[in-house]
């Protein structure tokens, strides 16, 4: 029973600051676990990785290798990004990977079928994407949906319609400038690593920073508790669904400027699940209140460097799911002992 | 021989003596972490008798009974039971040996039947399916013991708390256990309801079995105690071997030291209405509820649960819609559709669960704080820790919260948690502040806190209403008290009326 005693307290002033987890018998064990403490498991986790990866490869650690990972990871990433602030709400999207597919589609249609300018073709896959979002959140918010069963229902229907539209037929040949976000470099980085980084980056900000992106940690970890601090769930619910929606398509245009055409069956499953295991790697709870961006995005690279090690390494492409899913299973349980303090 | 005695009791007092019929523990210590908890705690619980069992919150008393219960296992110290050795390897193994407990919290599956919930996970059964008619008769039998109303067929879903309680003593009583560990039983109870528990408890001591029982609540421990045993800081504070102790010597006992428990006259009220309600109705729940509270009056809210009081404070403050009714703050006509339009017209509610509905447990103590405030804090709009930091630090300053508030709420004492909850409401100053339940489950000493921080509020112009279960709390803080029954008003009375048998006269039904 670790209480603090108020009575007993009076008799000590100072004991407001007193940290409560006592006072070690070797200081400097305590202080060096402490400090352990602070580097958060899955930067120690893709630190070890790498290690490895280059102890085994001569060709991990190059400059072009490492690009390789960070442009290979950036549509999942950005995706991502929407599946953890969905996560860290308390919810589930398991429809990005067909939105994705879908909005992107619909875009590479609009543009060559139907003849608009491919930047107005763009704009409408974009809304269309984050329009999946809104009816994924008004599924849950006012349909009383459980998250998981309707984003489970769009994702079959936005996977059904992208086949549709062509009626399964890839689209190819999209404007030079558009494909610049995949081949375009800046600092010998492509574009769409940017993008993706500048989507962490300002999702980072709003949920640390912005009422409306705290209130997702609050509503995570108690939708009582938030709704009768008078913060509108509902509405931050659907907004949210509504970001990850729309990054999802954001995500298809990345992939659509790297292969140069629109596939109906982009947005795999295994997108899907990496997504997920990103987001789950990173720390965060499947039942909300804990996660934040950094180390999402740590959970990205674990699974970016994973893949290319392992396919650097000649392991078959078939196992390499395997070793994700083992380490998942580690990231969790490395986890469990943490408190759920920790924000971006 | 009993090494419970009048007056202090010996710190090692026990002796090895194998009594035939007691539940012994000798020198029982227990350490998280770095921390002890209990200092080789000696105790002796007879058959046919209750201990009550008091001490503040964190004194150590829920670590004891969850050693006897086998819950826990000590660190040092040996336990006997009815003369032999006693060591449980889990809550299950010590109810097979005849020891139970009863949480605080009841914890029961909605969807099944009562019966299937009493034997959860040891079903009888016939030709390898569940028995359920034997299930329901046995059930119904040990409901019969209690004298207790409930059908064993029906759903436990749509039970009220007090009922719930009930089942939880069959479900003990089923398994014949000699001796009975009741953790706060009446900390969600009203004042009837406690009254059964007492006397379902007599019951059980009547058959034999000794009892634990652990209460903030001192009444409760006069009224029903055989023995009494003090903890204090993880010891033996002292022990009475009559139940005959007045409330101070209790309340000395606790917190070794005098305590002022005699609630003050609370300062005259202002004037001027803040609050008026007129006609307020939730179809089915309540209807036709009146009153006003005006400036730095304190409005009591008694009643039994169930008598609609919590759910008239939810729906002034918008956690609930009402049906039909007027509310009027500060001569203005408000039309309150949810908390944010509650708190955007100044009234401010401090729920009842500061677990389910105050706090995000796994948050800081300025993380909690700020949560309602978010958009209005800073002028930017931008929230920063240090903003966080600083609400934190004037708040704790302001209620004298001596908590680590940089830790998950999780970790706090009740009466901080509470101080934090409380305190989340303060940011900003209310001009209606609800109280529903202020201090359940906190000791006594945060208690009294929590009462000095309502006085100090009210004699600064904030219109209170405090609902409490505990009728002391009610009568000593309000300048009035509003009594409800079965989701009517029964009636306001004014502090020299509000004597507890008026009230009570007013509460039942």
């Amino acid at each position: 029973m670790p209480t603090t005693n108020t009575i007993g307290a009076k008799a000590e002033p100072g004991a407001r600051h007193n940290t409560g987890s006592g006072i070690g018998p070797e200081p400097l064990q305590a202080r060096i676990k402490q400090l352990a403490k602070s580097v958060p498991g899955p930067v120690i986790g893709l630190v070890v990785i790498c290690i490895a990866m280059s102890l085994l490869s001569p060709y991990f650690l190059t400059p072009n290798n490492l690009i390789n990972v960070l442009s290979q990871v950036s549509y999942i990433g950005m995706m991502a990004v929407g599946a953890a602030l969905v996560i860290i709400l308390g919810g589930i999207d398991l429809s990005v990977g067909s939105t994705m597919a879908l909005s992107f589609m619909a875009t590479a249609f609009l543009y060559k079928e139907i003849g608009l300018p491919f930047w107005l073709a763009m704009v409408c896959g974009l809304i269309l994407g984050a329009f999946i979002g809104l009816v994924n959140g008004l599924l849950v918010t006012f349909g009383h949906v459980q998250p998981f069963i309707a984003t489970l229902a769009t994702m079959f229907a936005g996977a059904g319609l992208a086949l549709y539209i062509t009626n399964g037929n890839p689209v190819v040949g999209f404007p030079d400038w558009f494909l610049g976000l995949s081949r375009t470099r800046l600092l010998g980085i492509p574009l769409q690593v940017y993008l993706m980084l500048l989507v962490f980056i300002l999702a980072a900000l709003w949920l640390r920073y912005r009422p409306s992106g705290r209130q997702l940690y609050a509503i995570g970890g108690n939708e009582e508790v938030a709704r009768l601090s008078g913060i509108s769930v509902r509405l931050a619910q659907a907004r949210v669904y509504v970001i990850a929606g729309f990054l999802a398509a954001l995500a298809g245009l990345a992939v659509g400027a790297r292969l140069d055409s629109a596939q109906p069956t982009a947005g795999s499953a295994s997108d899907l699940l990496s997504v997920i295991a990103a987001v789950v790697i990173g720390g965060a709870s499947l039942s909300g209140g804990v996660g934040s961006m950094f180390s999402t995005f740590i959970g990205l690279l674990i699974i970016g460097v994973l893949n290319n090690g392992l396919t650097l390494l000649n392991v078959s492409p078939n196992l390499q799911p395997v070793v994700i899913g083992v380490v998942i299973v580690l990231a969790v349980i490395s986890d469990r002992g943490n408190l759920p303090l920790k924000r971006t | 021989m009993s090494i419970l005695s009048t007056g202090p009791a010996p710190l090692n007092g026990g002796t090895l003596t194998e009594e035939p019929n007691a539940l012994k523990g000798i020198g029982l210590t227990k350490q998280y972490g770095g921390n002890t908890v209990l200092h080789g705690v000696d105790i002796t619980l007879k058959a046919g008798t209750v201990l009550g069992f008091i001490g503040e919150n964190g004194a150590g008393k829920s670590t004891l009974s969850s050693i006897l219960a086998g819950i826990k296992s000590p660190d040092a110290g040996e336990m006997w039971l009815n003369g032999t050795p006693y060591a449980p390897t889990g809550p299950a193994s010590a109810l097979n040996s005849g020891v139970a407990i009863i949480h605080q919290e009841i914890k029961m599956v909605p969807r099944l039947s009562v019966a299937e919930n009493m034997f959860l996970g040891r079903w009888p059964k016939k030709r390898g399916r569940v028995d359920t008619a034997s299930m329901a008769e046995q059930a119904e039998s040990a409901l019969a013991v209690l004298g207790a109303k409930i059908d064993p067929r029906r759903a436990v879903a749509g039970l009220s708390m007090a009922a719930q309680q009930e089942i939880e003593i069959a479900k003990a009583i089923l398994r014949d256990p000699s001796y009975v560990i009741f953790d706060e039983p009446s900390a969600s109870l009203g004042q009837e309801e406690t009254e059964k528990v007492l006397d379902q408890i007599r019951i059980l001591r009547d058959r034999g079995a000794g009892v634990i029982y652990i209460s903030h609540r001192l009444d409760e421990i006069s009224a029903i105690a055989d023995e009494i045993l003090c903890l204090r800081d993880g010891r033996r504070a002292m022990a009475w071997d009559t139940g005959r102790v007045t409330k101070d010597q209790m309340i000395h006992a606790m917190v070794g030291r005098e305590f002022v428990y005699a609630h003050q006259e609370p300062e005259p009220a202002q004037e001027d209405v803040v609050l008026e309600v007129d006609g307020l109705t939730r179809q089915g729940v309540f209807s036709d509820v009146s009153f006003s509270v005006r400036k730095g009056e304190i409005l009591g809210m008694s009643g039994l649960v169930g008598a609609g009081r919590t759910e008239v404070v939810r729906t002034l403050a918008g956690a609930d819609r009402a049906d039909a009714g007027k509310v009027t703050v500060e001569g203005k006509a408000v039309e309150i559709r949810n908390v944010a339009g509650a708190i955007r017209e100044g009234i401010f509610m401090v729920p009842e669960d500061r677990k389910g509905q105050g706090l995000n447990l796994g948050r800081s103590g300025g993380e909690n704080m700020v949560l309602p405030w978010e958009n209005t804090l800073t002028p930017s709009g931008f929230v920063t820790n240090r903003t966080v930091k600083r609400v934190e630090r004037e708040q704790a300053l302001e209620l004298d919260i001596r908590g680590n508030l940089s830790i998950p709420v999780l970790f706090l004492s009740g009466g901080n948690q509470q101080k934090v909850l409380l305190a989340k409401w303060l940011v900003r100053k209310p001009k209606v502040l609800i109280l529903d339940e202020p201090t359940r489950g906190v000791d006594v000493g945060a208690k009294a806190a929590i009462y000095e921080i309502v006085r100090k509020l009210a004699a600064e112009g904030v219109a209170i209403i405090v609902v409490s279960s505990e009728l002391e709390e009610v009568l000593g803080l309000s300048h009035r008290v509003l009594v409800m029954a079965g989701g009517r008003q029964r009636g306001i009375l004014s502090r020299d009326e509000a004597l507890p048998d008026r009230v009570m006269e007013l509460s039942v039904p």
